[in-house]
């Protein structure tokens, strides 16, 4: 009975304030005779018309298909950077100022940039993509690295421990939790780039498809089109949330027991 | 162990991080990595470093800096990148000299800086006052907990064509997209930070029965700044690249339409020169929310060991 009891209240924690405000839109939408907040039954409509078609394929893909690409060059050569950076204090000193400054580059000026090198293809969202959501992961690699315990490094010297192994057992595990958190930042910009790129010069996706409404005024898909992108970024953050639970249960163990927590 | 870490650091990792600038995500580990990685560096040293330590790492950062320009520069004369693409970088600073001349660039400048800081001053206020409210009354932690995770996701330029729709391409629809995207960095570690309040601490509170007040005073506000001044130095850079973003997308004033409008005329020298300024600024921004973080924290550098996770 309790269990039941505590089941129905967390449920209504999780939904209630939801659909308070979900009433409140529908409540104020549905009265309103302003042409850009239509009444959300509308745009309910309009999200089933018009993304449960054929534009999973033509616009929805693509977008996801990009993403992943971008995201994954960016973790890859991020961490691999890191490590490297991470391990030769004289090599990051001498990156140090160029990487700060590359990092305080917003990444949509880069936009304009890599469409004078590579045109507007998938290309260039791709490699906009990765320049953008790199420098959090590469970043927080190197001060994971850099943070390595002095006695596990130590301990791993006198065995001898070096080359793959090291960095399997030793340096990856101990940076992790920093490497994570950068590949959490990572994971939002790279979103956004998604959606600016498409956004600049794109034939497809899910940001073209958003501007197209807009400029045409189809104001009810336009709102569905930002719903949409609340989910993917809804969807990705649980999909993250999740991995990080597996990826870092040592760690958060660790962290709890430290704290004297159970 | 912790402790003597810290101290040791002080005297001998300081003078050092001082000099170069810490990179990002090291709020959290530049006062324990700078403290285990220096010594750490000179016991191990003795046969590769030796001819290192003779360089401080300051002029190492200025001679990369130099060899950047330098590639920049070598790459497009020799033809290796054709110098439409890639002007040679003494073209980029000429151009970045003539536009300093003109004042419609200190305009751009002056408006992005506007938008960046009007935006950024909203968010933190609103930042911090609803995640003191959310974060000490449990109620209101677990309801909104489902919808915070929801909107926070929501990419802030999704945002865009409703901001050019509701109010064109006006300093408000740029606000617009600053407050949304720099708004959840600091309510989210506000929330993060009322939380890590040390139980003791609060049950020490609770029986001297400090009034609601005072408790907020002087035990949630010390615990939650730390966690405050990242949330800022995070909104303090996600301000800005939002503010130059949406002059891009939507065309408000500042650099991001100038950007725009030099690719559109093909004007690619003064694009790169403005490239170039945008990335100074954001460096900028950097040093400035890391001082202002320095000085405010002073009293408390080691909880900024946990402050980023």
């Amino acid at each position: 009975m309790r269990i039941l009891r505590n089941g129905l209240a967390s449920l209504l924690f999780l939904l209630g304030l939801p659909a308070v405000l979900l009433a409140l839109w529908w409540w104020f939408a549905a009265r309103s005779d302003n042409f850009y907040y239509p009444p959300l039954d509308e745009i309910l409509t309009a999200f089933g018309d018009t993304w449960f078609s054929s534009r999973i394929a033509d616009n929805i893909l693509p977008s996801l298909a990009r993403l992943a690409a971008g995201y994954a060059g960016a973790v890859v050569i991020g961490v691999a950077l890191g490590v490297v950076l991470g391990s030769h204090p004289r090599l990051r000193a001498l990156c140090e100022p160029v990487l700060e400054f590359f990092r305080a580059i917003p990444p949509p000026v880069l936009i304009p940039v890599l469409m004078l090198f590579s045109g507007i293809g998938d290309t260039m969202k791709i490699i906009v993509i990765v320049t953008g959501s790199i420098w959090p992961v590469l970043l927080n690699t190197t001060e994971g690295v850099r943070a390595i315990d002095n006695v596990l490094a130590d301990t791993a010297r006198s065995y001898r421990i070096t080359g793959v192994a090291r960095l399997r057992r030793l340096v990856l595990p101990a940076a992790s939790p920093q490497i994570v958190v950068g590949m959490r930042q990572a994971l939002s910009i790279a979103l956004i780039l998604m959606v600016i790129s498409e956004m600049f010069a794109s034939s497809n996706g899910v940001g073209f498809a958003i501007v197209q409404f807009q400029r045409t005024f189809a104001i009810p898909e336009m709102w569905s089109g930002i719903l949409l992108l609340g989910l993917i970024g809804l969807a990705l953050s649980l999909l993250f949330q999740l991995f990080e639970s597996r990826a870092l249960r040592w760690y958060h163990g660790l962290r709890r027991s430290q704290r004297g927590e159970k | 162990m912790d402790v003597k870490l810290k101290q040791r650091g002080g005297a001998s990792g300081v003078p050092r991080a001082a000099g170069t600038s810490p990179p990002e995500g090291g709020g959290a580990a530049a006062g324990p990595g700078a403290s285990a990685g220096a010594p750490g560096a000179d016991r191990r040293g003795g046969r590769v470093r030796a001819w290192g330590r003779a360089v401080p790492d300051a002029a190492l950062g200025v001679l990369g800096v130099a060899l950047l320009a330098g590639i920049l520069e070598v790459l497009p004369r020799v033809g290796l990148v054709s110098s439409e693409y890639l002007p040679p970088f003494s073209d980029m600073a000429s151009a970045l000299g003539d536009m300093a001349g003109e004042g419609g660039f200190w305009h751009a400048v002056l408006d992005t800086a506007k938008g960046w800081g009007y935006g950024l001053a909203v968010s933190v206020a609103a930042g911090t006052v609803l995640g003191l409210l959310i974060g000490s009354v449990d109620i209101l932690r677990k309801a909104t907990a489902s919808t915070i995770e929801f909107l926070r996701p929501i990419p802030s330029v999704a945002l865009v064509p409703l901001a050019v729709l509701v109010y064109g391409t006006g300093l408000e629809s740029k606000l617009l997209l600053v407050v949304y995207a720099s708004f959840w960095p600091v309510l989210l570690q506000m929330l993060h930070g009322v939380q890590d309040v040390d139980p003791v601490a609060r049950d020490t509170a609770a029986c001297y029965r400090l009034t609601a007040w005072a408790r907020l005073r002087h035990v949630v506000w010390p615990t939650a700044l730390p966690y405050l001044m990242t949330g800022v130095r995070l909104a303090a850079s996600v301000a800005l690249v939002l503010a130059v973003t949406a002059e891009l997308l939507i065309g408000s004033p500042g650099l991001g339409s100038e950007i725009a409008l030099a690719q559109s005329s093909n004007a690619v020298p003064a694009m790169y020169a403005l490239v170039i300024v945008t990335g100074a600024l954001g460096v900028l921004v950097n040093i400035l929310t890391r001082a202002v973080e320095k000085r405010v924290l002073s009293w408390h550098a080691s909880a900024r060991a946990e402050a980023v996770a």
